[in-house]
Formats: C-alpha cells, structure tokens, sequence
C-alpha cells in the first residue's frame, strides 16, 4: 500500500467490535481519527510524545499508545478504547472499582490506564502490587497519587481469581 | 464576631459520609466533555502559536507572507493587530511595564507568542508556522533572580529601569528590639525552585468574535479567579458584559496552573477576529511545558530571634520571587498570600519582611497548588529545624515551645491573620501517637549503628484557605490603595433551581477540575431537602453570561468546602424555607414544624406529600401559594464572610478565612552511593476543620503529597545560563509515576470553622505546602547537612553526601566547568592535519573550503570581509534542523589561530557557537588544531533534547575540523574518541575498548 | 505537534523495503514500532519525505535461536522477547535488561532493532548489544548484506555505521557461555527511565567485561581487571567517557557510580538489581 502525503487514505478498523470507515493523510495521528474522525473522545491526548499514557488504546489486544501509531497503521485492526469498557450501561468491574477507591479525580488519565489494566490483567490474573505499579508507571496521574488505582486493580484481581475459584469448585462438584 | 451555625444541623445523614463520586460514571466510561471534546461551530478554524526562541531579543521584523500563501492557511494574527485591537493586560502594581498577548517590541523568555497562524486544520497550522519569518536581535538574558535584581543586570522592560518591579518593606511589632534582645540569631538562605503541577490536559481555547455586537464568546478551561475576567476584558479593549466567558463540564486538571490561559483567551478572541471564524487553539504538551505556567521561583535569607530556650521571639524575612518575564495578573500574589500567616503556627510577634518582585527571562509564573505555601514554608521551617540544629535542641521540642497554644483561638497573627481555630497541640500528639513516631526514631537508631543514612524531618503548617481578595493590594502602599479604592472579602455563589416535577438542579460557580463538586454540593442539597443525593443534577459549567458569579468565583485556595459548599447550602436553606411556607400554606400549619426527608415534605404525624407535588406547586398552582411567594422556584445565595477585610494602613491583612492545621513527619534512608532517597514512613495530620466527604478529602491529601514528593524529589523547570528552557518534555519534566508514589498514612482531627457556613476549612493545598520541607528537613537530618537544594536528585543528594574523586588519568582532564553567566555548553577537542599552519590557515579562509567544510551548507554568500551568509542542514542522526545562518571569521592571528563563529534560526530553534582555533606546529611538519568551542542553543530543540546538547554540539562542531582535515588529506581523520581508544588501551594494557 | 507531511508505504516484504530504501536513502525513515520516530515525528524534528512501514512484513518477524545467536528481526517486538521463557538462559543479561526499557506500554510496541537503530546513548539494548560483542546486520538492494560488530555500529549519539540506504535486517545476540555471569543494573530518575548510569556486566574467570551506557555518547564496554587494579582501572574507564551534566545528574556523579557502581556489581552479587 502507498499513499501520497496530501491524499486522504480510506481506513477500515474495527472499533470497540463496530466496523467503522474514515479516511486520513497519512500523518494523521491514531489518536486523532480516533476522537475527531470516529468520535471515540473518551481517548485523551495528553503529550503526543508517548509519555503519560493518556491516549492508551488496545491494537488487536495489545495496549499501545495511540499518539505514537499512525490512523494508516490502524487499517484492518482491531482498536479498543475505554468506551468498550462498559456492557448495556452496567460499567465493568474495574470501572466498578475505580468508583469504589475513589482511583480518578478529573478522570483525564484514567481512560488511558483503564486499557492497559485490561491487558495487564490478561497477562498477569494475579499480580502483586510491585507489578501494578511497574504496569502503571506508563501513565501519569496528577489528581490520586495512585492508591485508589493500585487497590482498584489489586481488588479486581483477586474478584477475578475468587470467581474463577468458585466456578472451578461448581464444575468439580458438578464432576461429582 | 459572627461564629454562628458552626456546624449545620444535620437531618439527611449525607454530609460527612464517604459518598461516591457521582461524576465518576461519565469519566470513567470515556463519556467525560471535555473542552477538546465539545462540538465547535460550522467553519471552526485552529490556530498554531509561533514562539520566540529566545529569552530575550529584540522583535525586529515579523513576515508572514508565505506563510498565508499556504494551503489551507487562513489568517495570521501579528502584534500589530494586538496593538490595533486590544491593550495591554493590567498589572497589580505600579510599575509602567506592558504585557500583551504577542510579543509586540521585545520577546523577554523562551517560548513568548509572537504570532498566531490560523488555519484549517491544525496540521495545516503547523506546517505554516516553518514559512512565518521572524527576525530578531538577541539581547543578554537574566536568569538568576538576584542578579536581575542588580543594577548591572540586563533590563527586561526598559520603561521600567529596573528589573526590580515591587518591592516593600513591613515591619510589624518591634522586630530590631527583638533581634538586638535575642541570645542566638539563626539564620539560614534557601532556595525555592520552578516547578508546575502540570495537569494531563492542556489549555484549550474557541474563541469567537460577535461582530454585531462588538463581543467576545470565548469557551476555556480556565479555572478563575473570575477577578481575571475584568483583566481579560479589559485587555481585549470591551465593556466586561462584551466578554462572555464558558467552561465546559469537565476540565482535566488545573491545580491553579489554568489560571494562567486568561493570556490565551485573549489571544483566540482576537485570532478569531482576525479570521473572521471561530477559532479553536489546543495547546500540546510542549508549548504547555515552556510557556503557560508554573510556581513562583523564590530566594529567601530568613533569621530568628532565638532564646535560650528555643523560643523564638522574631522572624525577618528578606525574600526575591522571580516572577520571570512578566508580571501576570494575580502576581505578584505568590507573596501576599501568605502575608498574614508568615509567623506559620507559631506565636511570633515580631515581624520583619522585605519583599522584592523581580522579572528575568523565564516564563511568567502564576496560580500553583499551595500557592505561596510550599515557597515560605520552604523557607520558614527549614529556618525551625536550623535552630534546632544550632542550639543541639530536640526539633520537636523546638516546635512544640513555639506552637499557638489551644486557648489562643481566634488569633491576630501579627502580620494580620485570623486563625479561626485550632489545637494544634492536640494534632501533634495524635500523630506522634497514631504515626509511630517512637519507633520511628528507634528505626533511625538501628539504622545509624549500622553505618546507615537515615534522617527524621517534621514541619507544622498553617494552611490558609478563601483567599481574601483583597490581599494582593498589600503589595501596594497604604497611600497607593486609598487611591484605588479598599478591596475585600470573597464572594461565593451558588443557584439551585426547582423544576415544574419537582427536578433539583443545582448550580455553583467553582470551576472545578475533578474535585468534585459536584458530589458534595449534591450531598449538601440533600441534607437540607431529604432527597437522594444521586436524584440531583449539579451543573458546574460556568457562563459569565448567563450565571451568577463574582469575581472570587472558580476553583482556587481550596476555598469550596469551606466557602462553595456553604453557599450551596444557604441557597438550599433559601429553598427550603420556601418550600416550607409552602406546604404549610397548604395544610394551613406551621411552617416550623415542615420536615424534608426521603424524597417527602412532611409534619411529623401529620401530612405528608411527595418532595415533587410541593415543589409542582410553585409552579402550576400558584393560586395555593401563600402571600408574598412570587411563584417559580430557583434561588441564589451569595455569601462573603465579614473577616475578609481590607488591608488596613499598617499593612495588617487577613489574607485568607480559615486556616487549618498539619504536622507531617517523615522518616527517609539514603544510598550512600547512588544518593537515592527512600522514604520509610510518612505521616501527614491534618486538622481541615469539618469534613464534609472524608473519601475526597483524603483523594486530595494523596494527590497533593505526590505532586509535593515531586517536588522534593524531581521537578524542576530547569533553564540554561543562556535563558534556554530545559524541560521541554515530559521525559525532561519529570513526575512521580506509582513506582515512586509513597502512601502516606493520613491522621485526622476536626475542629470545625466558626466562619464557615458548614464549619469545613479547605485541605487541598497543605501537603504542597508541607511535605516538599518535610522531607527536606529529613535529609538535611540523615546528612547533618544546611544547604539542602530542591529537588533532591540524587545526583544532588551523592554530591551532599561528597564526591571525593580520584584524579582524572593523564590526557583524561575534562576541561573546566564552564563560568556562570557564559554560555551554556563549553567544550575543547582538537585534530590533527598533514599540513602546514600556513596552508591550513589559508585554505579555512578559502570561501569555497568554507563550503565544503560547513556540514549540510547549502549555500554560502559573501556578505562582508570573511562574513557569509549561509542556508545550512545540521543534525545528528534523524534529527535535522536547516537554519538561515551567518558565519564569521574573525580574530585572525595568521598562522597561528583565529575564530570561527557561526549564528542561525531555524524553525526548531536557534543557535549560535562560535570556536578558538589554535594552529599547532608539529614536529613531524602536521598541524594540531586545537580548538575550545562554545554553544548557544534556544527554543524547541533545548527544550526537548536538553539530554544530548553537548554531545550534538560536539558532534557537528566536530563535523567541521574533520571536514577540513578530510580536505586537506583527502582521508577522514580520527578524532577524539579515537585517540581516546588508543590512550585506553595503552592504560589498561588491553585493546578491547569500544 | 503534529508531524509534517510525508509519504507513506505499508510495505508486505523485505525485498519492498529495500527497494524503498535504495530509491530514497536518505529521506526515507523505516517505521518499526514507532516509540521513538513517532515522538520525533510528532515533534517535527525529523521530516522525511517517506515513512516505509514494516509492522506486517512477516519475514523481518523471526527470532532464531542458530550458530551460538539469537537473532532478532526488524519488526520484533521488545515484548515478544519479554515473553520469550527461554530468554533467562538463552541472552541471560538481555532478559535482565529488558525490563528497564520504558514501560509495560511501549515495549507492547518498540521493536529491538528499532531500539539499535535509534542509538539512544541511554539506551538498554544497544548496551548490551555492545557488552555482549553482539552483531548487527545491515541489509541493502543487490544483495549486499553487512555483519557489523556492535562495538563499530554505534558512531556517536543517535549516529550509526548503518547506510541510508540499508536496512538493520536482524541483530545477533551471542548466547550464553558457561561459566559466564551476567548481572545488570540501572540507575535512573524514575521507572522506566533514560538511565542516568547503566551497567551490563560479564563475569568470568577470564575477567569482567563492564558495559556502560548513559555516560558516553555511545555504550562503550570495556574489559577490566579483577582484585586491586580493579579500582584504578574504573577510575579510568570512568573519566575516559567523557561523561557531561544534564539537568538531572552531574558528570562527576555519572564517574562515580561507574567507579562505585561499577566495583560493587562486579565484586557483590547482591548488587544486580533485576526488575
């Protein structure tokens, strides 16, 4: 695929399980498709040099910052964002927990670190708060000083793991 | 004095309680609005900023005329049109210096607008800003705040003569008596350095421009004080009502630093006039970095009167605030709002303060969390913990003789605050108590028997709250402010409307920034109407235009829990007065006896009628209303608390209303060798009077002691000799990420305000204003150190420790550090050439060679004897600039040395070197060229490569005499790394070094 | 901050990519993961005229464990060798090193060979490159390919021995040897920091070899005697790098902590710090 400077390229990309169209120059940042052409705002721009993690997005499953992709390199994915988070306006469980420890203040980064916990907690069920922190040190929070964040994602955590747990005895006892 | 209704009745149960943020649902499923997220009109334009990169430099000529022959490129907003259209911004004292919104005769720090380019798109913006041809004259900057302060330094506002701005002296009590009386006089000088709480959002501005009626309509997320409405109005030349000014429901983040876009509100409007369109300007991370704001940089010498027993009897204060290249309004408010409470928690009354405002070449400074705080308590506390040190006293029994004692509440300090109330005693032994302090020092024992660095800090902080309007006025004189007329007080404001079905909406002018607001005023409303908080919807945008605000309004000096949130409720008490009348008109009872409690207006054992069919009937049934209610149901209460008064003629003010209490101690070990700080335990006790949400409360408590840990530990805006900025990015600007976050453990007591109208004081300041000292004070403690410097790196902290170095190995020698006041990179290398000095001194003066040897020059012109003009490519890897440059030949001592210089913009900044050639005869018949160069490098590429300057300048100065040698040889040359490789090896006796 | 305009090519093969290369060199940049190019793109800094994007040439994916290397394409990403299990045995002081560079988030994204082709003196990979007496292969057009020693790739700051016109096609990294010890530490101002000091050490009977990035204008490793030349030898190694202050450490703090860093890691186990 070539595309000339000045010529818009079509893009199609799956977001938040929606096929979605626009167009953009190639310079276009992802993260400016995705708020002003796809309307996707719950994704913040808060350096555009990859550092505070506001505009974290995940590209096929992976958390990546989205100021540092081109919209052009987005065509044929699958990009989710925060606003995939929430189901028939039930907020998920991290979202849950976030509102629980009081894990956001003005809410401006917290989109950006609500993606890469969702990877994270793929990756890793059962972190210990060393590894939360490691994880979070990809985003800047100016308004919690982190506690309600690492508690909300620890919690989360463990929720899942009791869950799991739980089901786990049900089918043995099922077994049985 | 008016202490009534400390502590509101309280029926509905929800003030003091942990409520949940009622605004965490749309923020955390990404459906915040945001500025940046709000629709813009039709034909919206986006504007893009040039900016000086110099510090300091005379504006000689501005062309923008390719730049508007661009695609896309609409309108370009130039000095001249400010000056046609618009005034200077009013300044707080009087001094004849102008402030525009462009740079219009002078750029005075690295970064100042020059001019706006509007456009399409903001790519297209962008790439316009390259084609606009600024040219200017570049002046000696001033960056050290007490050498702008000489009369030797350069001047930044002539008209002015003096870099010097305000400058005051108080005196209050018998301060000489005191110090002449004393038996030990402590002293200590300290520094404060720039840093910002920089918010993850930027600034945004659409501006619009409504000709037919001559106004402004101008949506921001700025933050107040809305007193800088009439400064903005006044700089954009229209009557204040011609200035309507929004804020968009959601703001990320301010902490006082969006105070400072009311420069950039100007600027859009006039852009969109301009442009005939709205404009819209998102401001990026860099541009927000180096030029929007940032605290206060501050000098202080401090001494105490101190005897025998520790007791110290008088303070003075000699202090500088560098307020850097303009005075903005609210500065130089980084003072005076502390002026009243600059004895700190103690009983002083003997006072003595000069005060000098003093401007260099940085980015003007403004609004940062605890604001004026976190500088004189910098200075005030490491003063208490220096007496301690000299008088071989305990810290705490220091602070203890000389604390406020419980029964002295209310207290006149003697520069004029009102302490509302307090037992700060009592806070102490709670936190000496609940934080362990006992094992704390036990933990430093152990730790010191094992060889270990180990130090304990405490400090005690008054933290003011509800800034007094009128305190800025103190930097005038008494005479001065007659003539301008007293101002005071703080008015807060707050609507709440009742719809036809009974649907509460509440209104408040605070401005907030993920404070929130909005769940306390709702938790506020729904204790006094006995509805559930979540059935009420709070607005908290605010429109200049259409809702009622004052100009304390917006969201500073921590003043909503104590004054907003009182506001809120003497309008719900307003309502349900009504409301009250209302049924009782309607059941033809006592409107005493009316209860409102789980969505119902009730008489206990009596009729009951659902919240919605009371209020309903304001509406469609005003023929049940009783006499003298007119109907309809919305009320605003305005309130301001009668202590806020004016400075009086011997400079007493009470700067701010309430005034809670912390006292923070901290335990910290240091890595003797890489100078590392961990912080073991910290406590922070706070005494914020009433609380009315604790989860908020300690949300802000932690949020602010990790910005204030930045502050200890790693921020700085840190600027080169030669006024370049160098924290240009935020991996130069360095925050506390969760790895370096500490959990505090936060201890509350609460004795309420008398002078609130819910008893609550604000908290969201103290640790900004404690902590950074508190930790200073520690290591000051674990090293047994006194010039403790912010931040403390830990490069810092190794060099207090002490660097006793080994000397460098032959040949190895840096070359010395470069002299203060010079230029910002100073280096030597050299190389050698098979020729003679002669030849090689007749080909550098050979124009042609010139060319050649000047890496990536495209063309060379002759402009005078051995003066070129040149249009040239540098770079190191990918990163390449093209700079219109001048080169020069001068100092010419042939065969034996001459300088090479060199000057240019370009649109990532500017440069300038210039290099000491010296031609060296060797014996076998080649030249040595030694050659000490010296670097100047500004705007862009300082601000975000700071990191590499001096390897990048070495490099391409390098470029140069290896191009020559290349020349005189037709072989590249070795230069230094490579005679560097052969020394190694021939020391360590191995050929391996790569 | 929005990057210039340029012209862009999602290239599908090698053979793309090098054609692309040999046509434009020098107003070409290669777009791997983009954690580095971008920013500078963003920042304007850098404005080619083409971005030739190599994130779906499947042939640049590989990594190879073959003839005593691991060999690690273009387009791999950092985290793909984070997850690679038999890393810890394979490039022991690379999986030591890895998670020192950036965050969670962008190594989900920067390649290895984008990280080499950067030269960030601070840099982890690189430095290791360099410890490790690593190679780099540069690929161009007619079939020349060119093995580079690590220690000759890095030039300068952000300057290499790769040709406008080539591609860093894989790079090598030499496995583990028995009876080697490999230990690694950082010291930065922050997580995922540039590092202030960076050292890479391999220790074996026959001596220590001590990388150390974030002093010079390059990783530079040298190789040092044990037992009471020690000192003296890193003492030199420590002024020789002509290490400059910055804003956040002085050059006289950088010598020291290759001085006293330096002595304790090669001499205290305990002084690896892993992540």
């Amino acid at each position: 695929m070539h595309a000339p400077a000045e010529q818009r390229c079509d893009i199609e990309l799956e977001l938040n399980g929606e096929t979605r169209h626009g167009s953009a120059e190639p310079r276009m940042q992802l993260c400016d498709f995705l708020r002003h052409e796809l309307g996707a705002t719950g994704v913040h721009v808060g350096c555009e040099h990859g550092v505070c993690g506001a505009c974290t997005v995940l590209v096929d499953g992976i958390a990546s910052r989205s100021c540092l992709m081109l919209a052009v390199q987005a065509d044929g994915r699958r990009i989710d964002t925060v606003e995939s988070l929430a189901r028939d306006d039930v907020m998920n469980d991290l979202q849950q927990a976030f509102n629980r420890h009081h894990a956001l203040q003005c809410g401006f980064c917290t989109s950006g670190i609500l993606m890469s916990c969702v990877e994270f907690l793929q990756r890793e069920p059962t972190p210990d708060e060393t590894r939360v922190r490691d994880m979070l040190s990809g985003h800047l929070c100016r308004c919690t000083g982190y506690t309600g964040i690492v508690r909300a994602v620890l919690e989360v955590a463990e929720q899942r793991h009791e869950g799991e747990s739980q089901q786990q005895a049900l089918e043995n006892r099922n077994d049985v | 004095m008016s202490t009534h209704q400390a502590g509101a009745r309280v029926e509905g149960g929800h003030l003091g309680q942990r409520q949940l943020r009622l605004e965490d649902t749309a923020l955390l499923r990404g459906l915040g609005r945001y500025a940046d997220d709000l629709a813009t009109p039709p034909g919206t334009l986006h504007a893009a900023i040039v900016r000086s990169p110099h510090a300091h430099a005379r504006l000689l000529a501005v062309d923008a005329s390719r730049a508007l022959a661009l695609k896309g490129v609409r309108a370009v907003l130039t000095g001249e049109d400010v000056k046609r259209w618009a005034n200077p911004f009013p300044v707080g004292v009087r001094a004849p210096m102008e402030h525009w919104c462009l740079a219009v005769d002078k750029v005075r720090y690295v970064g100042e607008p020059v001019c706006v380019v509007i456009a399409e798109d903001r790519y297209l913006a962008e790439d316009a800003l390259d084609a606009v041809r600024v040219e200017y004259e570049p002046l000696k900057p001033v960056i050290d705040p007490e050498k702008a302060a000489t009369e030797e330094a350069p001047v930044l506002h002539e008209a002015v003569g003096s870099n010097v701005v305000n400058e005051r002296h108080f005196n209050y009590g018998d301060p000489d008596k005191a110090f002449n009386e004393a038996v030990h006089r402590v002293s200590i000088k300290v520094h404060y350095p720039r840093n910002s709480c920089t918010p993850i959002e930027c600034y945004v501005v659409l501006g619009q421009y409504l000709p037919a009626s001559g106004s402004y309509d101008i949506l921001s997320n700025f933050q107040g004080p809305y007193a800088l409405h009439s400064v903005m109005a006044r700089a954009l030349d229209v009557s204040s009502n011609r200035l309507r000014l929004r804020t968009p429901p959601d703001s990320g983040g301010s902490f006082g630093i969006k105070q400072g876009v009311l420069t950039y509100v100007v600027l859009m409007g006039l852009a969109a006039r301009k442009a005939g369109a709205p404009v819209k300007w998102v401001e990026d991370r860099l541009e927000h970095l180096q030029a929007s704001s940032s605290a206060t940089n501050r000098v202080a010498d401090m001494e105490a009167a101190v005897d025998v027993d520790g007791r110290v009897t008088a303070l003075r204060y000699d202090q500088i605030d560098d307020c850097g290249g303009y005075l903005r309004a609210p500065e130089p408010a980084t003072f005076y709002r502390m002026h009243g409470n600059l004895t700190g928690a103690y009983d002083i009354r003997n006072l003595a303060v000069r005060n000098r405002v003093v401007l260099t070449n940085k980015l003007p400074s403004g609004l940062n969390r605890g604001f004026g705080g976190g500088q004189m308590y910098f200075a005030l506390e490491r003063l208490m913990h220096q007496v301690s040190r000299q008088l071989g006293l305990d810290p705490l029994e220091v602070m203890r003789r000389n604390l406020l004692p419980a029964d002295a509440f209310p207290y006149r300090t003697a520069s004029g605050a009102l302490l509302d109330s307090g037992d700060y005693g009592a806070t102490v032994d709670l936190a000496l108590r609940d934080g362990g302090f006992s094992e704390l020092l036990q933990r430093r024992d152990q730790a010191r028997a094992e060889g270990r660095l180990y130090g304990i800090g405490l400090c005690a902080v008054v933290e003011p709250s509800i800034s007094n309007m009128g305190y800025i006025t103190t930097a005038l004189t008494p005479e001065q402010r007659r003539k301008s007329g007293p101002k005071n007080g703080a008015v807060s404001t707050a609507t709440i409307g009742i719809d036809p079905l009974g649907g509460i909406t509440v209104h408040v002018s605070s401005t907030p920034q993920g404070q929130g607001h909005q769940t306390v005023a709702a938790q506020v409303v729904a204790e006094v109407l006995g509805v559930a908080p979540k059935d009420i919807m709070v607005n908290v945008e605010l429109d200049t235009g259409k809702d009622a605000w004052s100009i304390a309004s917006g969201n500073y000096s921590s003043r909503f829990s104590g004054a907003v949130a009182g506001a809120v409720y003497k309008a719900a008490l307003k309502v349900r007065e009504r409301l009250a009348n209302i049924a009782a008109t309607m059941w033809n009872l006592d409107a005493d006896q009316v209860r409102f409690a789980d969505g119902k207006v009730f008489i206990e054992d009596g009729p009951s009628l659902g919240f919605h069919r009371v209020a309903g009937t304001a509406h469609w049934s005003p023929a049940l209303l009783p006499e003298n209610e007119p109907g309809g149901l919305r009320e605003t209460a305005f309130w301001t608390p009668p202590q806020l008064e004016a400075p009086d003629d011997d400079d007493h003010i009470n700067s701010s209303l309430c005034h809670g209490f912390i006292f923070d101690f901290c335990g910290l070990e240091i890595d003797r060798i890489t100078g590392e700080i961990h912080i073991d335990r910290y406590v922070t006790s706070h005494d914020a009077g009433r609380l009315l949400n604790p989860m908020l409360v300690d949300g802000q408590i932690r949020g602010g002691f990790t910005q204030a840990l930045g502050i200890a530990l790693m921020e700085e805006f840190a600027y080169g000799e030669d006024g370049s900025f160098l924290s240009g990015t935020l991996a130069d600007y360095l925050l506390p990420t969760a790895p370096e976050a500490v959990e505090p453990l936060i201890l509350h007591t609460e004795t309420p305000s008398p002078f609130t109208p819910l008893g609550a004081k604000g908290v969201g300041e103290g640790n900004n204003m404690s902590t950074p000292v508190c930790i200073a004070n520690a290591v000051a403690d674990a090293l047994g150190r006194d010039d403790i410097q912010l931040p403390l790196t830990p490069s810092r902290v190794r060099a207090l420790i002490g660097i006793d170095e080994p000397e460098a190995p032959e040949g190895l020698e840096p070359l010395a550090a470069p002299k203060a006041g010079g230029p910002a990179l100073q280096a030597r290398d050299s190389v050698e050439v098979p020729a003679s000095p002669q030849t090689v001194y007749d080909t550098v003066l050979d124009p042609e060679t010139l060319r050649a040897i000047i890496p990536g020059c495209h063309a060379l012109e002759l402009e005078g004897e051995n003066q070129y003009r040149a249009d040239v490519t540098v770079g190191v890897g990918m990163i390449k600039a093209r700079f219109a440059a001048r080169v020069r030949l001068s100092d010419l001592d042939p065969p034996h040395s001459l300088r090479l210089s060199g000057s240019g913009d370009s649109p990532m900044g500017s440069a300038s070197g210039s290099a000491h050639v010296t031609l060296v005869a060797l014996d076998n018949g080649h030249t040595r060229l030694d050659y000490v160069y010296e670097v100047d490098v500004g705007g862009k590429i300082a601000a975000v490569g700071g990191r590499m300057l001096q390897s990048a300048s070495k490099i391409i100065i390098g470029q140069v005499f290896n191009r020559l040698a290349q020349r005189l040889t037709g072989q590249p040359s070795g230069g230094l790394w490579q005679r560097l490789r052969t020394l190694l090896a021939r020391l360590l006796g191995k050929g391996d070094a790569s | 901050m929005k990057p210039a305009s340029f012209d862009y090519v999602r290239a599908s093969s090698k053979r793309e990519v090098l054609q692309l290369l040999h046509e434009h060199g020098e107003d070409a940049r290669v777009l791997a993961g983009g954690q580095s190019l971008m920013a500078t793109l963003n920042m304007r800094l850098t404005q080619p005229k083409l971005v030739i994007d190599i994130n779906r040439v499947e042939e640049l994916r590989s990594i190879r464990n073959e003839r005593g290397h691991l060999a690690v394409g273009a387009a791999v990403r950092q985290v793909e060798l984070t997850d690679r299990t038999e890393l810890a045995t394979e490039v022991p002081l690379l999986a030591q090193a890895l998670p020192w560079i950036g965050h969670f988030q962008t190594r989900n994204r920067g390649t290895v060979c984008g990280s080499v082709a950067h030269a960030d003196p601070s840099a982890e990979i690189p430095l290791c490159l360099v410890t490790l007496g690593g190679i780099v292969v540069l690929e161009s057009l007619q079939g020349k390919r060119r093995e580079v020693p690590a220690a000759d790739f890095f030039q300068g700051l952000l300057t290499t021995a790769r040709q406008p016109r080539e591609l860093i096609s894989e790079v090598r990294f030499p496995l583990a040897q028995d009876g080697t010890e490999y230990r690694f530490r950082e010291i930065a101002m922050r997580h995922g920091d540039f590092a202030l000091v960076a050292l890479a050490l391999c220790l074996s009977d026959h001596g220590a070899r001590l990388g150390v990035g974030g002093v010079a204008d390059r990783p530079v490793a040298q190789t040092l005697p044990l037992g009471d030349a020690l000192p003296d030898a890193l003492n030199t190694l420590a002024w020789s790098l002509g290490a400059q202050s910055d804003v956040h450490a002085s050059a006289a703090y950088r010598r020291q902590l290759i001085r006293e860093l330096g002595r304790r890691l090669i001499e205290e186990p305990s002084h690896a710090r892993p992540r």
